[in-house]
């Protein structure tokens, strides 16, 4: 690890990616005030509405002039650039890119919404709830990818544990029979790719390949066989929200982030476990060092091969876990390829995240942002193709992957095999 | 460092190398007992992935429960019955009936020999797209990279043919075909040149990289389908159609659909080969596959190579939608592609990366999932049992070592494995 963080702090502070960041800042500014600030009338205000639609709160209304407020963002966007370009902020630059960022975002949202109110809270809250699945799904990608196995068979994994918990859920009548169906689902398939991918050493992308067509294939031929038939069969119910008292009323935060369903819950109690558990107990240091050396780990008397197995069955219970969201934490009703390649999306979000909880769940925020803005603008009538900005996490995955914000450091013996001699 | 597994690990790169690429596999044997070595695991791999179809296929059915009842005896009775009943249809579906042959041959009606010989030909219809997308996956299997965006190139290729195809008008089809195939070929190449050369420069996988270029893909056709080319008079996401001379030409009156592009890929698969096992490219293409580090020794340029590679395999996965459009569907929809791209991977698995497999494994793909529409209307089948077949057969070919402990075969001295390499490359 001590050459990882040197690694990682020559790479900070090198000064081409000085000057770069500095002209990403300031171009970022120039946009706020080329494409937002000039086509915005003078006199225009901006409202967000800060509680989410259907709760009564006693918060005002957020009012802001949309063209100061455009100016004084781009201004304090071109500030950090100048100071960036001429000082450089070191080890903070990745959160100025954040905050800068974050800006251009909120420069747009003020544009969008010129003239009219946007639910911000609303908005935010969407955001949530699409970002619960694809962090899980992350989550899931970190388990197994720390202990050095490739898993490309999320996508696979929730997709069959959706069907098998809206099916076992509406057989046996209790939610909680279906969400444990579905875990037990991603766990077969997590043991499915574990036996392929080390008892039998098939390549690991192969092996997860395979895991998706066959979910592909089986979750569509049951559902035509028996749900399409017979809906008694694909109707479980779903997990309702619940207010956690007290906490729930926070202004803004409390009614976003404490009046939500299990899964919800499920996810940040998690991203802590997970956290401590592979960075600060034996066990995730175990698990780590697997991944990243597997000889060297076996050579301290690690078992690998238990190690590597008991990883990827934990993360095909995390991908079982998130595939029920689709079923019995949000819709009620299983569809065909309804995951819609949110597994891949979990992927990306697991890689923009450095392979950590907390990153993968920032991405997931960001995928999940990305997402939610996207069904916003066609209400606000903004004249850009919701389709562009669906692209926006792929593309940013794929930036992220060529090394433009900082090499991205994973597990160095990700997806080889462990042969033991 | 002990068994045999360490000399493929750790070989004197540069004469394996030399060896693998110069020597015919398996020189010194048999050319009959070459063939059925390179058989026996793809050809059992198919035969159990069919019985646990069928086994599949008769737990599912009504009938297995209603009489299981009666006695477990009476239900594997009903669910053998449904098995057989439903691969008769997958039979008649993707052959033909015998019997009708010979009544429509004996009958002469014109017509009639046209609906005996359909199945057949639309087997084979059914299957060209599948050699292209296997061609294209198993080019970029042979020179190490696991080009998983067929899909989204495939797209990319049909819209750019289709554009050629509806906006120019008044060519004459000898140069309005080619010019629209080209351009179907260069689309594909296109989204498979990105990854290839953010694999190349930045080390970017190219896994990752062609599953964001798939979405990317298809949130862009959506765009361009509901907006710029949607077809004016439409309310549905179609593109409008394309001009007569842009066309493949068919051979037969309806119902017949087949079609110039069969031909036309096995035309490709030939250059192809020709392209791997003949060329200087080639060579380059698969030393590079085979041991990056030794090629980069010997003098080959990687990341000309890989740039190469990706391109190529996205040309021939342009072309496989490129088909689609000019030979069948004539315009571009949402549901024109039933994921050809991605059971292509399969393909070029199932057919060991080389073009002559590629064509067999992709004959026979096509003609299970032509059959399986009729098993779907005589049987209640799902079509999608075919996919499931298609994941079983892929286990087996991917991990052989199951296949050879289910029918008790000996471990062949110089296993090959499937060769790619994980997530980090080197």
């Amino acid at each position: 690890m001590a050459t990882t963080t040197l690694r990682r702090e020559i790479e900070v502070i090198s000064p081409t990616r000085q000057r770069v960041m500095g002209i990403v800042f300031l171009l970022l500014a120039a946009a706020i005030w080329f494409f937002f600030g000039r086509s915005t009338d003078t006199g225009l205000t901006t409202i967000f509405n800060l509680a989410p639609g259907g709760i009564d709160s006693n918060l005002p209304d957020w009012q802001v002039p949309t063209l100061a407020t455009l100016n004084l963002l781009a201004l304090v966007s071109a500030f950090f650039g100048g100071v960036q370009l001429v000082r450089g902020f070191g080890h903070q630059t990745n959160l100025i890119l954040g905050l800068v960022a974050g800006f251009f975002i909120f420069a747009f949202l003020t544009w969008a919404a010129a003239g009219s109110s946007l639910n911000l809270a609303g908005l935010l809250n969407t955001t949530l709830s699409k970002a619960v699945p694809l962090t899980l799904g992350a989550l899931s990608g970190v388990l197994s990818e720390r202990a050095g196995v490739v898993n490309i068979a999320i996508e696979g994994m929730m997709l069959a544990a959706a069907l098998v918990s809206a099916l076992a859920g509406s057989l046996s009548g209790s939610l909680w029979v279906g969400l444990l169906a579905g875990i037990l689902t991603g766990a077969l398939l997590g043991l499915a790719h574990a036996i392929l991918s080390i008892k039998y050493v098939t390549d690991q992308i192969i092996s997860g390949v395979v895991i998706n067509i066959f979910a592909g294939g089986i979750t569509a031929f049951v559902s035509q066989s028996f749900m399409q038939k017979y809906q008694a069969l694909n109707n479980p119910g779903i997990f309702r929200p619940f207010e956690i008292p007290l906490l729930s009323k926070i202004p803004i935060l409390g009614p976003i982030l404490f009046n939500n369903n299990l899964f919800v819950y499920a996810m940040f109690i998690f991203l802590i476990l997970m956290q401590v558990a592979l960075f600060y107990t034996r066990w995730g240091l175990r698990m780590r060092s697997v991944g990243e050396n597997p000889k060297a780990a076996d050579t301290l008397g690690i078992n690998v091969f238990r190690t590597r197995y008991m990883a990827v069955i934990l993360s095909g219970m995390m991908a079982g876990f998130a595939g029920s969201y689709f079923t019995i934490g949000s819709v009620g009703r299983f569809d065909e390829f309804m995951t819609a390649g949110r597994g891949f999306i979990s992927l990306a979000a697991m890689i923009f995240g450095n392979w950590t909880p907390f990153g993968s769940f920032g991405a997931g925020l960001l995928f999940g942002f990305a997402d939610s803005l996207s069904s916003k603008l066609a209400i606000l009538g903004v004249n850009i193709p919701s389709h562009f900005l669906l692209m926006a996490p792929y593309l940013v995955t794929m930036i992220v992957l060529a090394g433009v914000v900082g090499r991205s450091q994973m597990p160095a013996a990700d997806g080889q095999p462990y042969v033991k001699e | 460092m002990a068994k045999k597994k360490d000399s493929v690990e750790k070989p004197d790169a540069g004469k394996i190398l030399l060896e693998e690429l110069t020597s015919e596999p398996g020189g010194q044997h048999s050319t009959a007992r070459r063939i059925w070595r390179t058989l026996l695991v793809p050809v059992l791999a198919i035969f159990s992935g069919l019985v646990l179809g069928a086994i599949l296929i008769a737990v599912t059915s009504e009938s297995f429960y209603t009489t299981w009842g009666v006695s477990p005896f009476e239900a594997i009775k009903a669910g053998w019955n449904e098995a057989r009943i439903a691969y008769g249809a997958l039979f008649s579906g993707s052959i033909g009936d015998p019997a009708k042959i010979a009544a429509a041959l004996q009958s002469g009606d014109g017509l009639e020999i046209r609906r005996a010989f359909n199945p057949i030909m639309e087997s084979l219809t059914a299957s060209t797209p599948y050699i292209f997308g296997a061609l294209a996956v198993a080019l970029g299997f042979r020179a190490g990279l696991f080009n998983i965006g067929a899909e989204g190139q495939l797209w990319v290729g049909a819209i750019f043919s289709v554009f050629i195809g509806y906006s120019i008008t008044g060519l004459p089809a000898i140069i309005h075909i080619p010019l629209a195939l080209l351009a179907g070929a260069l689309g594909g190449a296109l989204w498979g040149f990105i990854p290839g050369w953010l694999k190349a420069k930045t080390g970017g996988h190219e896994v990752i990289n062609t599953i964001m270029m798939n979405y990317i893909a298809f949130r862009f056709a959506d765009y361009l389908l509901t907006g710029p080319m949607q077809r004016p008079d439409s309310f549905s996401p179609v593109s409008p159609t394309i001009a007569d001379s842009a066309r493949l030409p068919k051979f037969f009156a309806a119902p017949i659909r087949f079609h110039l592009g069969f031909f036309i890929a096995l035309g490709v698969a030939w250059l192809v080969y020709w392209f791997l096992f003949r060329t200087k490219w080639g060579f380059e293409l698969r030393s590079v596959g085979f041991n990056p580090h030794a090629a980069r020794y010997a003098g080959i340029n990687i990341v000309n190579s890989t740039v190469l590679a990706m391109s190529l395999s996205g040309a021939l996965a342009g072309l496989a939608g490129t088909n689609e459009v000019l030979g069948l569907n004539h315009n571009l929809a949402q549901a024109f592609s039933s994921g050809y791209g991605f059971d292509s991977i399969a393909l070029a698995l199932l057919g060991k990366s080389h073009p002559l497999g590629v064509v067999l494994a992709s004959l026979l793909f096509g003609t299970l999932r032509n059959g399986a529409t009729r098993m779907q209307v005589v049987a209640q089948i799902p079509i999608d049992i075919i996919t499931v077949m298609q994941a079983f057969i892929l286990v087996f070919i991917a991990a052989p070592a199951i296949i050879r402990t289910i029918y008790r075969l000996r471990v062949p001295v110089d296993e090959e494995g499937v060769s790619i390499r994980g997530w980090g490359g080197d």
